[in-house]
C-alpha cells in the first residue's frame, strides 16, 4: 500500500537524486505519455508482414511440407520451411536442440512449420493457408508419465524415456538426519503450470541489408547478446555483421530470457525477401511459444526434532518440461539447489526428473525453479510444526542461518537479513494477536522464500567480466550512461543512473542512459536470475569512480593544488582551504578534455570463482554473492459455499540489502507477491487431449484484476550486503515464492483444510472443504509427536 | 469498401478515407501513427487499447474506425497540458504507476473516463473501475495509489 509519497525525495546520502532516493523511472515521462516505442510500435514503412504457420499437431512426423502455392502467390516476398536452418539453438549450449522452423518433426501444437512475408497481412494470411503439410501423427504425450511410459517414443533420440536430465544429489547424510528425527513426514504437492502473460505482446523487426549481408533486428528480448548470437549461429553469419536492439520491452518476467523462435524466423524472412520484416505475434502465439513455469509435482519428505529443527530433507521433483530443452537442465538444478541457502539444514537429498512432453517448452520464469519446491517445503514444515505444537514463526526461527556461512552444497551466505524480516510481518501483521482467532471463513499464514540476485556463473563463461558499463563525457558537460542491461519496465535503468549520481555527485540532468543496442552499448549478460541491480550496480560504481578520479584530477590541475587538497563537491570543486575558490563542473571538465578530448570512463564487475558454486555437476545453478530474503503474511476470508477464496491484505517483507530506490524496490515486492497470487488462486495453462491449448488468452487464463487484487504492504530490511552496491540485493523475485505456502496456510487457518494443490481454484476450494479427511493426507512415515 | 472518416480527434477535426472493416485501433497506430495506444491482446482481453470515445472509456481494438464517426476520440496523445504532464500522468510516473509501461495509456484513459464523472472515487471504485486494464508489473497497488494522488490534486486545485 504504502501512502503515496512524492517521487522527489533527496537521497539519504544527501546527494539528490543518488541512492536511497525515491525516484520515479528515468524513462517514466515517455511511458505515461505514449510517447515510449516498443516494437511494435517502431516505424517500418515499407515493411513486409510475417507470419508463422504453426502445427495443429501436438506430435508428428513431416513428411512433406509443400510451399510451391504460396511461393507463386503475388505478393508473396519469402516462403521458408526447416529448410532456411539447419543449426539448432537452445539458451544453454550442451541442450540445443530447437529449430527455429520445425525438421523433420514437429513436437507441440504450435510448432512453427514453415513462415510467410507479404506485402499485407492478408496476401500473408493467402499465403500460409496455401501451405501444404503432410504428417504421420505420433502418440502426444501430455504429461511425465505418459512420456516416460515403457513404450513412449524419445521426442530426441538422444533422450530415450524422454527424461531430458535427472538430478541426483546428496549433502550431509539424509538417512542420518531422518533417523534422528522426533517426526518424519512425507507429503504430495502439485502446481500447475503458468505462464509469464508480459503485456506486451511478442514482436520482432527484422531489416536485411542485402548490399552488405548485414542484418539490424529490434526485438523484445530481455538478453540481446543472446539473440545476437543465437542469430550468428542459425543464420550462419559474422556477428559483427548483425546489430542487435532493445526498444522499450512491456515485461518479461523470464519469458523473453531465451531467445525465442519466432526472433529468428523473422531475420530469415528478411533476408530471404532481401528486406524489412514484422513480425508481430498474437497473445495466443505468447502462450505457445510459453517458456512459462512447468506443471510439477513434488514428493517432500522432512526431518523434524521435537523442538523444531529441521533435521534432513528429501524431495523428489518432476517438471513437466515441454517439447524442447530450454532452459530445463537449469531449471530442474535450481529446484534441488535451492532447498539449501533460506534456513539451516544438515542434510538434503534431492531427486529431480525433467520430462519431455509434446506441450510448449517450460523455461525462466520469476522464481526460476524455486517457487513449487518451496510451496512443498514451506507447507509441510507448517504441517509438522502444527503437529508438534509449534508456532510457524517460531519453527522458522528454530532454523535460521547465521551469516556469513556456506551451504552445505557450497552457496555463501554473507547477508541475512530473514530475522528481521520475521520480525517486521509478525508485528505488522499483528500475528500473534490475531491468528487462529479471526473466526470462521477468516486466516492468516506465513511463509518464507529468497532467491539469487544474480547468477555467479553465467550460461558462456568466457572469462569476460559479467558486467560493464562505459561512461561518456564530452564538451557538452553531459554525462552518457551506456549499458547493454536491460530495463524490461524493473527499472534497471533508474537504478544505474542513481548509482553515477551518487558516486559523481553531479546534477542529475546531466546523466543519460543509452541501452541496449550492440553497435553502441557494452555487451551485458542480460536481466536475468535479478542479476542487473547487483552486478551492472557496481559495475556503474566503478565507472563512476573511474571518470571521477579524473575529474578529480583536471580540477586540482585547474586549482593549482595538489589533487589529496581537493574537495569534489560534485557541480564543483574546491580547495578544502579556500572553499570560496571553487572551480564549476563545466569548467572541470574543460580542463579534463584538454589534448585528450571526449572521455570514457568504464566499469566492469566480475563475481569471482569462490562465489559460483559448489564443485558438483550443476552445482553453479543457484550459486550468487548475495540471496534476497523475504517473509510475508496472508490474510484470506473462504466463502465456503462458493470455494471463493478472497485475499484480504498481504503483508511482505523483504531484505533486499540496501534499498537503492525504495519505491522501485516496493514496487517490485508488490508485483512479485501479486503474481505469486496468480499462480497460487487462479492462473493454470490447460491442454486438451490431442494437446491443443484451452487457455492461450487472457481471459481464461486468468490473471487477477484490480478488482480482486489486496492491498500489499512492504517492509524493506536492509542487511547491507558486503558485496552488493551499497550493500544491495536483488528486490524483484525473492518475494514471489512465499506467496504460495502463506496462501496455503491461511486457508488451513480459515477452515482448518490445507491445500497441496494450485492453483486453489473454487472448484479445488470446494472439493477441500467437502471432502471427508480433516486434514492433508500427510503420510505418516515415522513419529507421532 | 472505403469512405471518409470524420471526427474529433485529441481536440482537432480530422477527415481520412479508412476502409469499413478497420477498427479503431489500427486507424489510430497504422493509419495516423498515434502508437501510444497499445494492442496487447487478440482482442477485448486485457484494456491496454482503452482510448475515450466521447468521454467514455472505450476498447479501440473492439470498435470500428467508422463506428466513431462524428464522434471526440481522445488517446494518451492529447492527454499532455501545454506540454506538461496531466495530472493522471504525473501522478503514475511520481508514485510509479508505471513499471514496463505496456498497460500505461490504456490505464491512464480509463482513469481518465472515470475521473471525469467521478472526480473523487473510493478505492473501491477505482478497483471496479479499472478491472478490465489487466496490468502484470505493479500488482495494481501503486496505480491505485496514482489515481488517488491524481484525484486528490484535482480536488485541491
Amino acid at each position: 500500500m504504502n501512502a503515496p509519497q512524492s517521487g522527489l525525495q533527496a537521497s539519504r546520502t544527501g546527494v539528490a537524486h543518488g541512492v536511497g532516493a525515491r525516484l520515479p523511472l528515468i524513462d517514466g515521462v515517455d511511458k505515461v505519455t505514449g510517447a515510449a516505442r516498443y516494437t511494435a510500435d517502431l516505424p517500418a514503412a515499407g515493411a513486409l508482414v510475417g507470419r508463422i504457420l504453426r502445427s495443429r499437431w501436438a506430435h508428428a512426423e513431416l513428411l512433406e511440407v509443400d510451399v510451391t502455392a504460396a511461393r507463386a502467390l503475388p505478393g508473396v516476398q519469402a516462403v521458408i520451411t526447416g529448410e532456411a536452418c539447419d543449426m539448432p539453438f537452445g539458451v544453454i549450449p550442451i541442450a540445443q536442440n530447437e529449430f527455429p522452423l520445425a525438421r523433420g518433426r514437429v513436437r507441440y501444437c504450435g510448432d512453427p512449420i514453415a513462415a510467410v512475408a507479404a506485402v499485407d497481412e492478408a496476401t500473408a494470411d493467402a499465403a500460409l493457408a496455401a501451405i501444404r503439410v503432410r504428417v504421420r501423427e505420433l502418440p502426444a504425450y501430455l504429461t511425465p508419465a505418459a512420456a516416460r511410459a515403457a513404450d513412449a517414443i524419445p521426442l530426441h533420440d538422444n533422450r530415450p524415456g524422454n527424461v531430458e536430465r535427472e538430478v541426483h544429489d546428496q549433502f550431509g547424510d539424509a538417512e542420518a538426519g531422518f533417523a534422528a528425527a522426533d517426526l518424519v513426514r512425507e507429503q504430495t504437492y502439485e502446481c500447475a503450470e503458468v505462464h509469464h502473460a508480459m503485456m506486451e505482446p511478442n514482436a520482432t523487426l527484422a531489416a536485411w541489408d542485402a548490399e552488405r549481408g548485414h542484418l539490424t533486428l529490434h526485438s523484445v528480448t530481455q538478453v540481446p547478446y543472446y539473440v545476437h548470437l543465437t542469430l550468428a549461429r542459425c543464420m550462419h553469419m559474422d556477428p559483427a555483421h548483425i546489430r542487435v536492439i532493445k526498444p522499450f520491452v512491456g515485461g518479461g518476467f523470464g519469458h523473453r530470457t531465451e531467445t525465442l523462435n519466432f526472433e529468428v524466423i523473422c531475420a530469415l524472412l528478411a533476408r530471404e525477401a532481401r528486406g524489412t520484416v514484422r513480425l508481430l505475434q498474437t497473445r495466443e502465439e505468447c502462450f505457445l511459444v510459453h517458456r512459462g513455469r512447468p506443471q510439477t509435482q513434488v514428493r517432500m519428505k522432512l526431518g523434524l526434532t521435537r523442538d523444531g529443527r529441521i533435521t534432513a530433507c528429501h524431495a523428489e521433483v518432476v517438471q513437466r518440461g515441454g517439447g524442447y530443452g530450454g532452459y530445463g537442465l537449469v531449471t530442474i538444478l535450481y529446484a534441488g539447489a535451492m532447498l539449501n541457502g533460506l534456513y539451516d539444514i544438515p542434510a538434503v537429498k534431492y531427486d529431480g526428473y525433467r520430462v519431455y512432453t509434446n506441450t510448449p517448452a517450460c523455461g525462466a520464469m520469476r522464481g526460476h525453479g524455486t517457487v513449487n519446491t518451496r510451496f512443498a517445503f514451506e507447507s509441510l514444515l507448517d504441517t509438522m510444526a502444527a503437529e508438534l505444537d509449534l508456532d510457524p514463526i517460531t519453527v522458522r526461527r528454530r532454523n535460521l542461518l547465521k551469516a556469513p556461512t556456506e551451504t552445505i552444497n557450497g552457496l555463501k551466505v554473507l547477508s541475512y537479513g530473514l530475522p528481521q524480516c520475521l520480525d517486521r510481518v509478525e508485528e505488522a501483521s499483528g500475528w500473534r494477536a490475531r491468528r487462529g482467532k479471526l473466526g470462521k471463513g477468516r486466516g492468516l499464514g506465513m511463509a518464507c522464500s529468497h532467491f539469487v540476485s544474480g547468477s555467479a556463473k553465467p550460461v558462456h563463461w568466457h572469462g569476460e567480466p559479467h558486467a560493464v558499463i562505459l561512461l561518456k563525457l564530452d564538451f557538452d558537460a553531459g554525462i552518457t550512461i551506456l549499458t547493454g542491461a536491460s530495463d524490461i519496465g524493473q527499472g534497471s535503468s533508474t537504478i544505474v543512473a542513481q548509482i553515477v549520481a551518487e558516486v559523481l555527485g553531479v546534477d542529475y540532468g546531466r546523466l543519460r542512459v543509452i541501452a541496449n543496442d550492440s553497435a553502441i552499448t557494452p555487451k551485458d549478460n542480460g536481466s536475468y536470475s535479478s542479476r542487473v541491480t547487483f552486478m551492472v550496480g557496481n559495475a556503474a560504481a566503478q565507472a563512476a569512480e573511474n571518470l571521477k578520479a579524473i575529474l578529480v584530477t583536471a580540477a586540482a590541475r585547474r586549482l593549482g593544488i595538489d589533487a589529496a587538497e581537493l574537495d569534489w563537491l560534485g557541480e564543483a570543486a574546491c580547495p578544502r582551504s579556500e572553499p570560496a575558490r571553487h572551480v564549476a563542473f563545466a569548467d572541470v571538465v574543460e580542463e579534463a578534455l584538454k589534448g585528450t578530448g571526449t572521455i570514457t570512463a568504464k566499469g566492469v564487475f566480475t563475481c569471482p570463482p569462490e562465489f559460483q558454486g559448489g564443485k558438483q555437476r550443476g552445482g553453479a545453478v543457484g550459486s550468487t554473492m548475495g540471496f534476497s530474503y523475504a517473509a510475508q503474511v496472508v490474510e484470506v476470508s473462504v466463502d465456503e459455499e462458493l470455494g471463493t477464496v478472497t485475499v484480504e491484505k498481504v503483508w511482505a517483507a523483504l531484505d533486499c540489502g540496501f534499498a537503492i530506490n525504495p519505491m522501485s524496490v516496493e514496487g517490485q515486492v508488490q508485483g512479485a507477491v501479486w503474481m505469486g497470487m496468480g499462480q497460487a488462486l487462479s492462473e493454470e495453462t490447460c491442454y486438451e487431449a490431442n494437446g491443443l491449448h484451452q487457455v492461450a488468452n487472457l481471459l481464461d487464463y486468468r490473471v487477477p484484476t484490480m478488482a480482486e487484487s489486496p492491498e500489499i504492504e512492504v517492509h524493506i530490511v536492509e542487511s547491507l550486503d558486503p558485496n552488493g552496491p551499497f550493500g544491495a540485493k536483488e528486490a524483484s523475485e525473492g518475494p514471489l515464492a512465499g506467496f504460495l505456502p502463506a496462501l496455503a496456510a491461511a486457508i488451513e487457518d480459515a477452515v482448518g483444510r490445507r491445500p497441496s494443490t494450485l492453483p486453489v481454484t473454487p472448484e479445488r476450494m470446494y472439493d477441500l472443504l467437502h471432502r471427508k479427511t480433516r486434514r492433508p493426507r500427510a503420510e505418516p512415515v515415522r513419529g507421532d509427536a | 469498401m472505403k469512405s471518409i472518416l470524420s471526427l474529433t480527434l485529441n481536440g482537432r477535426p480530422r477527415e481520412d478515407v479508412v476502409p469499413h472493416n478497420t477498427l479503431l485501433l489500427d486507424y489510430l497506430r497504422d493509419n495516423l501513427h498515434l502508437t501510444g495506444t497499445k494492442r496487447g491482446c487478440d482482442g477485448g482481453e486485457c484494456g491496454a487499447c482503452t482510448v475515450l470515445v466521447d468521454g467514455q472509456p472505450r476498447l479501440a481494438c473492439s470498435t470500428l474506425a467508422h463506428g466513431v464517426a462524428g464522434r471526440h476520440v481522445e488517446t494518451i496523445e492529447g492527454m499532455r497540458q501545454n506540454g506538461r504532464l496531466d495530472r493522471l500522468q504525473r501522478a503514475f510516473h511520481e508514485n510509479l504507476g508505471t513499471q514496463c509501461g505496456f498497460c500505461t495509456p490504456g490505464m491512464i484513459m480509463a482513469a481518465e473516463g472515470l475521473l471525469r464523472t467521478n472526480p473523487t472515487p473510493e478505492r473501491e471504485t477505482i478497483r471496479s473501475a479499472l478491472a478490465g486494464n489487466l496490468c502484470r508489473c505493479t500488482g495494481y497497488i501503486k496505480i491505485l495509489d496514482a489515481v488517488e494522488a491524481a484525484a486528490r490534486e484535482e480536488a485541491s486545485a
